[in-house]
């Protein structure tokens, strides 16, 4: 099937033709031709368009944009502009009554021009309770075709040949773990779908469950047939409520029209799905806790001496994927391996959804090709850091991932690429921080969820992710020692390689890519008791720079403590014995006044501290 | 209900391609609010109460109302978005009960789309 870039219906009626249609169409011709468009362009002259006083006209899609009384002379310049640079030629463009301000097109907005939607591809289109409007957008078209035209090995060949790896995080080739299980003889094979999506900052699985809940069903299906399961399961986390609903209600219609069931499009393959809720343990997102899970057992991983694909849940050879992994299936089936490898790098082809939050200005999904490099992502796409603020890091991947500084903004998004900083993609979550986040206290709250989450099968998770957390505490909290950096480090790499599985495996990541790139931060909290930021209350002192303070009183009115005294036009000043540290003024005050210094200077100030600069060494060597 | 055959599976594809299409005769306007999860914690059912309510007040006919999941900007909800036949769908955001009505009476009925309201036009598959 054809899938040109650009359609044109040049209006072929008689007033249009009467004012020179023909005459443009030829002109339009000649000059595709010349600029070696004919495979991205399809030309097509339509009966009449009823704009007859503005004729001739064209209609250029996608967009829909107008163009009117053209000439042979445009042609060149449309053609130009428009269909090469992507940029549509205002002046010729049919105008209704004069409007203030156009309301932008999704090429203009970065946010949506980058994003290439596969496993979004239904996202904000059709209801998710009508399994109808699933199927009108080709739904079931590829499970229809892989069970009824295609052999199960070529299913697994053409999921191989794709490159497809898995999305939620470690990020092994699909292709394979389907061919590892469909090998094993067995009478009873299951397939599972994780839809526990732990990790905190990630949303995109949720949004696929419960916006198009089909797709992970077809995907299923699909992957059913290749290894031969009769039986699938979804472990939905039990605090998506809404996905577990829309879930159930997709399976039930599924079921209703014999898409899942017995005997399915009357090829003998009989495949049904069940839906489990987490109970809300992190941990449940590791694949073989999770399969314990089902059974009915604490959701505790066991020692990976076997892949699951050959035994895993009940000890039989199971394959489990993610909601995005089984969302790109479909699509994989029926446009094919060399289409999904269209887009992406070698190693990491196609897209990946990634959630952002924190700060930065489009806070959302978006779904982007391997490769873009993070600045990008961060400044185009993510539309850059609010309120005037800095870019700091973001973090990638979790608690299992790691921060990423500025100077390697320039990194590629690729499996292979970001490991080499020290973070991992994970499952997709990006959380952007700003020159307002304390480093040590990022480390601080991701060592806090490990450990919570922690199944304390094996020690030195059990044990050493308290031992992070709490170095990492005392660091905060002021009382960090000499070689603390190091002990951090020595711990870290124990962890890493005795841990049972993923959680104990990678909860050091976010204390070694912080250190790492942000030591000075941690230095600071421990040498000089100084948090620079104003996070860590014990390690700060919030003061007014009397030399550029103009008396406004703005960070007076913010204080919730009344802390700050002054008089209009003066400097004001901090009272420390009423200083909660909680850095309302440092955010309000527009003139950089209220500076943040380390934890000595209101140790050193008499009761009510006057806060002005007084050659103190510490204050020297931050200004 | 039936049990499906491939064949079944493209009738239903054209058949439901024709009902959600706008064209003439059928519906001219179709407006989607979204709900995710986002959206609803958010406030889109009151959003769709809102228009629900303004469409029975106003009394147009021609209007198919829907939902569907996320629509990805989730800091952005609620969000809805309408596509007038032959024009690029707008896609509206940070909605409310008011906002709504607006976009109903001066969009959908009048045919103006609300600028201030608007984030973005055009859809984002082209297939």
């Amino acid at each position: 099937m054809e899938s040109y870039r650009v359609s044109i219906m040049l209006c072929g009626g008689t007033g249009c033709t009467a004012a020179g249609s023909l005459k443009v169409k030829q002109a339009l011709e000649e000059e595709i031709s010349k600029r070696d468009l004919t495979k991205d362009v399809n030309l097509v002259l339509t009966s009449c368009n009823s704009f007859c006083s503005q004729g001739p006209i064209m209609a250029v899609y996608p967009g829909e944009f107008f163009y009117q009384k053209l000439t042979v002379k445009d042609i060149p310049e449309i053609v130009e502009e428009h269909f090469i640079k992507g940029r549509p030629v205002e002046r010729l463009m049919y105008k209704e009554s004069p409007r203030k301000k156009a309301i932008p097109l999704m090429k203009e907005i970065p946010f949506y021009k980058h994003q290439v939607l596969r496993a979004l591809r239904n996202k904000g289109l059709i209801d998710a309770e009508k399994i109808e409007e699933y199927i009108a957008r080709d739904g079931y078209q590829a499970a229809a075709k892989a069970l009824t035209e295609m052999t199960p090995e070529e299913i697994i060949d053409e999921v191989k040949k794709s490159g497809l790896r898995g999305r939620g995080g470690a990020g092994f080739l699909t292709g394979l773990k389907w061919e590892l299980s469909a090998k094993v003889k067995g009478d009873q094979k299951y397939i599972i779908c994780n839809g526990d999506e732990g990790d905190p900052g990630a949303f995109m699985d949720r949004s696929i469950m419960e916006g198009d809940p089909h797709v992970v069903l077809e995907g299923m299906l699909i992957g059913a047939r290749s290894i031969g399961a009769s039986k699938g399961y979804i472990y939905v986390r039990a605090e998506y409520p809404l996905a577990v609903q829309r879930l159930q209600t997709a399976i039930n219609q599924a079921r209703d029209y014999g898409l899942l069931g017995e005997n399915i499009f009357e090829t003998g393959f009989h495949f049904d799905i069940e839906i489990y809720q987490g109970a809300g343990a992190f941990v449940c997102g590791e694949a073989s806790a999770l399969m314990h899970s089902i059974e009915g057992k604490r959701g505790m991983p066991r020692p990976k001496l076997w892949r699951s694909a050959v035994k895993g849940l009940w000890d039989k050879p199971t394959v489990l994927n993610n909601v995005e992994t089984f969302a790109n299936i479909p699509q994989i089936i029926l446009n094919g391996a060399d289409w999904y490898r269209s887009l992406g790098t070698e190693k990491s082809t196609g897209t990946k959804v990634f959630a952002l939050s924190g700060a930065i200005k489009n806070i959302g999904l978006i779904e982007i090709p391997m490769g873009i490099p993070l600045r990008r992502i961060i400044f185009d796409i993510g539309g850059g850091v609010p309120n005037n603020r800095k870019f700091k890091a973001v973090q990638l991947g979790g608690p299992s991932g790691g921060c990423i500084p500025e100077s390697l903004l320039d990194t590629p998004v690729t499996f292979e690429d970001i490991l080499k900083t020290g973070a991992i993609i994970g499952s997709g979550g990006m959380v952007v921080m700003n020159d307002l986040n304390c480093m040590v206290s990022v480390a601080k709250y991701f060592l806090e969820f490990t450990t919570e989450e922690s199944c304390g099968k094996c020690p030195p998770c059990r044990i050493g992710t308290h031992v992070l957390r709490d170095l990492l505490t005392n660091i905060t909290e002021g009382k960090g020692k000499a070689g603390d950096i190091e002990l951090i480090g020595q711990a870290a790499r124990d962890i890493i390689e005795s841990s049972l599985c993923g959680l104990g495996q990678s909860a050091p990541n976010p204390v070694l890519t912080t250190i790492r790139y942000f030591r000075d931060e941690y230095e600071s909290h421990i040498n000089d008791k100084w948090c620079k930021t104003g996070v860590c209350k014990e390690l700060c002192t919030f003061y007014i720079d009397a030399n550029t303070c103009t008396g406004c009183g703005a960070c007076a009115r913010v204080c919730p403590r009344k802390a700050i005294s002054g008089e209009k036009k003066k400097p004001y000043r901090v009272d420390q014995s009423l200083c909660i540290q909680c850095r309302s003024c440092y955010e309000k005050c527009k003139f950089e006044s209220v500076k943040i210094g380390p934890r000595s200077m209101r140790d050193e100030m008499p009761e009510k501290g006057s806060g002005e600069i007084q050659g103190s060494a510490a204050v020297e060597k931050e200004v | 209900m039936p049990r499906l055959t491939v064949d079944d599976l493209k009738k239903i594809k054209e058949e439901y391609k024709a009902a959600l299409t706008l064209r003439e005769g059928g519906a001219r306007v179709k407006v989607t609010v979204h709900m995710g999860t986002c959206g609803i914690a958010a406030g889109a059912r009151k959003v769709m109460e809102a228009l629900l309510e303004e469409m029975g007040k106003s009394g147009v006919k021609d209007v198919i109302v829907t939902t569907s999941g996320c629509a990805g900007l989730c800091s952005r909800e609620p969000m809805a978005t309408v596509e007038v036949i032959n024009e690029s769908p707008v896609k509206y955001v940070q909605l409310d009960g008011e906002k709504i009505r607006r976009i109903l009476r001066e969009h959908v009925i009048e045919g103006k789309a609300v600028e201030e309201y608007a984030l973005v036009m055009g859809s984002e598959t082209a297939y």
